[in-house]
């Protein structure tokens, strides 16, 4: 019997990579006064739902998902959150 | 020399591809869909530049998973040739057939300009028609080109002078203000250990024809159809 999981997937620029477009938000906050921020950094966020026979299986095919699609482990990392229904 | 040009929904520049190829080269060219999986009759694999599926998640993210590319990747495992230009190369990087990966300019602009190369490196088919060192003019138009490996993957493309092409000044200085983008090391353009593969952000195939105005890109094409060097 399989059951339905919500993942929320956060997907980021690894420390090591420049974000420009973090960068031109964090100069836009500060021009609004908001000088005490020290870095934007901007990544993905995705939600998936999927159906698997319990948490485990969820999340190994949900690692598979993102190291094979939804990041590219050369420049981004990611984690996720799993709730069940 | 029979080249072959993929087409994905979303690729522009596959036609002037084979403009250069078939119609300044005189070498048969044919179009590969993107789900045509059949490459056995092409000599050199050509992915072209534009927006392969529209580049939903990342640039060259979703191609990649094409029947076509699959197909690629048999070819370019089988020693046999292959570029990508612009999108193509972000095509090649996602794919795993070149390392590193191309990321958003350094100062968020989509630039569309003509930037001057130094050619590193002139003992494989794509370079063989330039002399080491020097400087020719290229267009590019990306969005997303700056090059980024970590240390390690750049110290080993350094290292096997897997660096083909890199943005410099008029006298061939690699420099900060030469660099459009934001590309580590000037990356404009590099292959893969074995030298046959090749991934370049500028487009060679838009300064091929005099009607255009600038053919240095013309040699790359031109250096497919002598014989292949022997690697140093």
């Amino acid at each position: 019997m399989t059951q339905k999981y919500q993942a929320q997937i956060y997907v980021t620029l690894r420390p090591s990579v420049l974000d420009p477009a973090g960068t031109a938000v964090q100069s836009g906050l500060s021009h609004m006064g908001y000088t005490n921020v020290d870095q934007v950094r901007i990544g993905k966020y995705v939600e998936v739902t999927l159906n698997a026979d319990d948490e485990d299986a969820a999340r190994q095919q949900l690692d598979r998902i993102c190291d094979e699609l939804l990041a590219n482990p050369v420049i981004e990392n990611y984690r996720f959150d799993l709730t069940g229904s | 020399m029979k080249f072959g040009v993929v087409v994905f929904p979303g690729s522009n520049c596959d036609r002037d591809l084979v403009w250069v190829t078939q119609g300044l080269l005189n070498q048969p060219t044919r179009l590969i869909w993107h789900e045509e999986s059949d490459l056995s009759d092409i000599d050199v694999v050509v992915v072209p530049g534009g927006f392969s599926y529209g580049d939903y998640l990342r640039c060259g993210a979703i191609a990649r998973f094409s029947p076509v590319m699959q197909a690629t990747l048999d070819h370019a495992r089988a020693g046999k040739l292959v570029m990508g230009i612009c999108n193509g190369f972000q095509v090649l990087t996602e794919a795993g057939l070149l390392p590193g990966a191309l990321v958003r300019n350094r100062d968020l602009n989509f630039i569309c300009d003509r930037v001057p190369l130094r050619v590193e490196r002139t003992d494989l088919m794509w370079t063989q028609g330039y002399q080491k060192g020097q400087v020719i003019t290229v267009p590019i138009a990306h969005g997303e080109g700056s090059y980024y490996a970590d240390a390690d993957t750049l110290n080993e493309l350094e290292d096997n002078q897997q660096v083909l092409f890199r943005y410099c000044d008029a006298n061939g200085n690699a420099t900060p203000e030469s660099n459009p983008n934001g590309s580590l090391n000037n990356i404009a353009g590099i292959c893969n250990r074995q030298g046959n593969v090749l991934g370049m952000m500028p487009h060679p195939e838009r300064a091929s024809d005099q009607a255009l105005g600038c053919v240095d890109g013309f040699a790359l094409f031109e250096g497919l159809l002598k014989a292949r060097p022997a690697i140093a």
